[in-house]
């Protein structure tokens, strides 16, 4: 039996008939994870020992009638959720003796829904980056070249069900931290609408743009999640009050008559042209399902990465401000006085890209330069908004490329900063506007592979949900597995 | 030296910033209990330590205190407001910023009247009102090199509520202080307590010379706690900056610390290095939006503010009006002088007496506040009831009184069980007055001669043989009639 190769929604069947059980599942999946994470360094924390407690509690939930949606079915969690009892870094030195005193919303919906926790995954420190590489425990390295970067800041998460370590992980998403991942590792990552799903529990980074989602290797999967993890929560202000629907009631149903925006700008400059040979084959297949296409204008879409890049860091500026070293976290040795606490625990606790936006957001609030760079960045946000309000008056989502390029190689780019930001051009406009996107994949280029990036209008997450499972019943690039993981 | 108010040619501009504590159960953004005086840290959840991942849920009630603020002072309520935070660091304060409003408070444009140095009504603007949340309390006693950090105030809900520049001396400073201290206890959105710093004010002083229009450079001092000090550290900040001035030096803009030892005040920081504190909308945070109908449901609720109660007062109990605003000075001793009023068939005004004299002087006399008096209202006006139907003397009534508050027991227990009942059986006290008179045979004749005066003389005797209990009136009367003779 090849359990790890299985989607979630195979598993929870095989569960369901007793092929197996979850200690059995559990057992199988950290035995991949001991034999092949020295590879990847996907992980920050294996919990093998509550792993296989949940996993036994699940199987005497099935046999008493009683577990959740998720019972006994294994999943990773970003390092960035807080778990109660295990160590949550957020992929920081400034964090790597905290051990939070309780759990994260998305945490604790899981659990209640039965769901075993095979470990905390890697990721970029404080979820900034896009290649892994600023994680103070070390890069993660793709499952499909170990050479390359599997993307970030979910780097932990996508190579860990790239490499079939487990079939779902949680991940953040600030700028595309699920969905570039995704389109680096072959997996489906979904971001959703922001408010969806609580941020309660996750390490702040920049509060009006981070949403949790999930990395899977199908879109069945991704909706089996979200049904799970979605939903208001009295904790979180900015969560909302809204229903949540049956994600997988309608995933079945055909697109035929879906309205497909074809956003002009993406197939531009900058986007490697087989990457783009691979999108427009994947709409292609769309237009086959029935689907139509329309050609929408994002005029505003060049000024999302100085926009994110103006906002994000103003917001992490402050949200950053509570690790100083008093009540928990890296703390310096001996300081000489408050200033010299402040300063060198922060100085030893944060890496270069912390630090350097930290100073780029201090920078933009500051009396004198707020109007003109936070303000306006402001303003062009609500313009990026309303383009794209605009677009879904005419289509029902909005395919492109997920990424201008396939995985780059580790080391590649982690010296020039812009480049790496510019990987996020495509993603980061839906973080702006707040709106429901993810990742398919959609072939590869030179074997590595390629996503296809779906956007909806606000709480249309059944739309692309549905939209992505119908391609990947025409299509089989998430069953391919990367040959060193099989 | 001179003194401030006698300060010829210079014009003396103050604005306050005042800081209530609103009196909700649980903390502005957390369920976190806001009780005074807990063991340090014992009120003081994740979200108030700042942990990571948590979040800022707002306490709905402060919108409604700050909401009913607003209406009080006829000012304009925010159908949206913002918070914002305002970042610096302190170990007191465990996110690295406050929560604040800046640009979008909930309260604007209000006003406040107070009686001026010369007894005139005068308007004070109230140019806006913000919510906020308390800081933690750095403690540097008893750490050797170190300091401890209690974070229980951290969180607190504050209601800060600015005034325009439009005072200008001490006393009306206090005097504007008082009234907004007055309405905050009358509105029960806060307990006013200035020595555990549930109201406490920041003061913006400058000066100019008389005529000129054009605000002189203001120093603000800090974290005024009673009303005794802001009068005096404002005093002084003024003296010294006119004697500044006058001696060639400028004022310059900075934050400075009253030293009520030492009655001087001292810089704490120039403007050259105060924060650069970074305001920007918080984003944990969604706007407080409030409907019209909201306002109106919170405006129903508005109890009778101290300037209509006080005028009801003078209108329905005929009270002077002086008494009147004694009466009026809390919310607690109004309500506590109608329940004796309804409890009782004497005038108001008698009421009031009590209250204001006998009561108010046992109060003060042992550092207690109408809400813990000895005595109930329904106890007092027993006590006045007996006045009325002549029972008792007025001067017996303050024995009573005084018994009653050594919990001796009610009027009616206290009066039978030491014999106080007023005699007004007209024979027993004839019986007295002749006693008195064939025992004075040579003050009879003096006041048969003329010296009317000695009548005080004759009812003193009688008081002295009746231990106080005949009715002085009828005393009064007898004599006069027997003297005649």
């Amino acid at each position: 039996m090849d359990l790890h190769l299985q989607t979630m929604t195979e598993l929870a069947a095989g569960l369901e008939r007793g092929d197996f059980t979850s200690v059995e599942l559990t057992e199988s999946l950290l035995q991949r994870i001991a034999a092949h994470n020295d590879k990847l360094n996907a992980f920050v924390t294996i919990t093998t020992d509550e792993a296989l407690a949940a996993a036994a509690r699940a199987d005497q939930a099935r046999i008493a009638g009683s577990g959740g949606a998720l019972n006994g079915l294994p999943v990773i969690h970003k390092d960035i959720f807080c778990t109660r009892g295990v160590m949550t870094t957020c992929g920081s030195k400034m964090l790597d003796n905290f051990i939070s005193p309780y759990d994260a919303t998305v945490v604790k919906k899981l659990a209640d829904a039965g769901a075993v926790v095979l470990g905390k995954s890697n990721m970029d420190e404080f979820a900034m980056g896009s290649s892994n590489e600023t994680s103070y425990f070390g890069p993660v390295h793709n499952p499909w070249d170990l050479e390359c970067s599997p993307g970030g800041s979910s780097g932990g998460s996508s190579a860990s069900v790239a490499a079939r370590f487990a079939p779902a992980a949680t991940g953040t998403d600030t700028g595309g931290s699920i969905r570039q991942p995704a389109s680096l590792t072959g997996t489906v990552g979904l971001k959703p609408t922001y408010g969806r799903v609580s941020r309660y529990g996750m390490v702040a980074f920049a509060s009006s743009l981070d949403q949790a989602g999930v990395i899977t290797r199908s879109s069945e999967d991704a909706a089996r999640l979200l049904g799970v993890m979605a939903g208001f929560d009295e904790r979180d202000s900015t969560s909302i009050d809204q229903p949540v629907p049956d994600y997988l009631a309608s995933i079945g149903d055909s697109i035929k008559g879906l309205r497909v925006g074809i956003v002009r700008q993406h197939f531009d400059q900058g986007l490697d042209e087989q990457c783009g040979a691979r999108v427009k084959d994947a709409i292609a297949v769309l237009e086959s399902l029935g689907a139509t296409t329309i050609e929408v204008d994002l005029p505003n879409l060049d000024l999302s990465v100085p926009t994110y890049y103006v906002v994000a860091p103003a917001e992490c500026s402050s949200n950053l401000s509570r690790f100083d070293g008093v009540r928990f976290g890296h703390r310096a040795e001996n300081p000489e006085d408050l200033l010299d606490l402040y300063c060198r625990s922060r100085g030893e606790g944060f890496g270069d890209e912390v630090k350097r936006r930290i100073m780029t957001g201090t920078y933009v609030l500051s009396a004198g330069y707020y109007d003109a760079y936070y303000l306006k960045a402001q303003r062009v946000r609500q313009l990026i908004a309303d383009d794209f309000k605009q677009a879904f008056a005419n289509v029902d989502v909005i395919a492109g490329p997920t990424t201008p390029t396939p995985a780059f190689k580790l080391g590649d780019k982690v010296d020039d900063p812009i480049t790496m930001y510019l990987n996020d051009i495509y993603t980061i406009g839906a973080n702006l506007a707040g709106l429901p996107a993810m990742s398919v994949p959609c072939g590869f280029v030179n074997d590595l592979p390629v996503g296809l990036h779906l956007v909806g209008a606000h709480f249309a997450e059944e739309t692309i949900l549905r939209c992505g499972h119908q391609y990947q019943q025409q299509t089989d690039w998430h069953s391919a597995c990367p040959e060193a993981f099989e | 030296m001179s003194a401030a108010g006698l300060n010829s040619g210079w014009e003396v501009v103050i604005g306050l910033e005042i800081h209530a504590q609103l009196a909700t159960k649980s903390k502005i953004f957390s369920g976190s209990s806001t009780a005074y005086g807990a063991e340090p840290n014992t009120q003081a959840n994740l979200v108030d330590l700042g942990y990571p991942g948590v979040l800022p849920v707002l306490n709905k009630e402060v919108v409604r205190m700050a909401t009913l603020f607003g209406l009080a002072v006829n000012a304009t309520v925010a159908r949206r407001s913002v918070f914002a935070r305002k970042n610096y660091f302190y170990p007191d304060l465990p996110k690295g910023y406050q929560i604040s409003q800046l640009e979008l408070p909930i309260v604007e444009h209000g006003e406040m009247s107070i009686a001026d140095t010369n007894g005139n009504e005068k308007r004070i603007g109230i140019t806006r009102a913000h919510l906020e949340e308390d800081a933690g309390k750095s403690i540097h006693e008893g750490f050797d090199a170190s300091s401890g950090i209690d974070l229980n105030r951290a969180g607190t809900p504050l209601l800060e509520i600015v005034s325009e520049p439009d005072l200008r001396s001490a006393k009306e400073a206090v005097a504007y202080m008082k009234k907004i201290h007055t309405i905050v206890r009358y509105l029960g959105i806060s307990d006013g307590n200035m020595q555990e710093g549930s109201f406490r004010c920041d003061a913006n002083v400058s000066v100019r010379p008389m005529g000129q229009e054009e605000l002189g450079t203001r120093a603000e001092l800090k974290n005024l706690n009673s009303f005794r000090f802001i009068e005096k550290a404002i005093n002084i900040e003024v003296e010294r900056q006119i004697d500044l001035i006058e001696d060639g030096g400028t004022v310059v803009q900075e934050t400075r610390l009253y030293d009520s030892d030492k009655d001087e005040t001292r810089s704490m920081r120039s403007k050259e290095e105060a924060n650069d504190y970074r305001y920007f909308p918080d984003p944990d945070l969604l706007p407080v939006e409030i409907s019209e109908e909201y306002i109106e449901a919170v405006r129903a609720t508005m109890p009778e503010l101290p300037v209509a109660k006080q005028s009801r007062f003078v209108d329905e109990y005929g009270l002077k009006g002086g008494d009147a605003e004694i009466l009026t000075a809390s919310r607690a001793l109004a309500d506590y002088f109608e329940a004796v009023v309804v409890a009782t068939d004497a005038t108001a005004q008698i009421a009031a007496n009590w209250v204001i004299g006998e009561l108010a002087g046992a109060l003060n006399r042992d550092g207690k506040d109408i809400g813990d008096s000895n005595i109930s209202a329904a106890d007092l006006a027993g006590l006045v009831s007996r006045i009325n139907d002549s029972t008792i003397s007025g001067k017996i009534a303050k024995q009573v009184f005084e018994a009653m508050w050594e919990g001796e027991g009610s009027a009616d227990e206290i009066i039978a069980a030491k014999g106080l009942k007023q005699i007004t059986d007209s024979s027993a006290i004839e019986a007295v007055v002749d006693k008195v008179i064939a025992d004075n045979p040579g003050q009879v004749a003096e006041y048969q001669a003329g010296k009317d005066k000695l009548i005080g003389f004759f009812v003193g005797k009688v008081m002295q043989e009746t231990k106080g209990q005949a009715n002085p009136g009828q005393v009064n009367q007898i004599l006069k009639d027997k003297l005649k003779s």
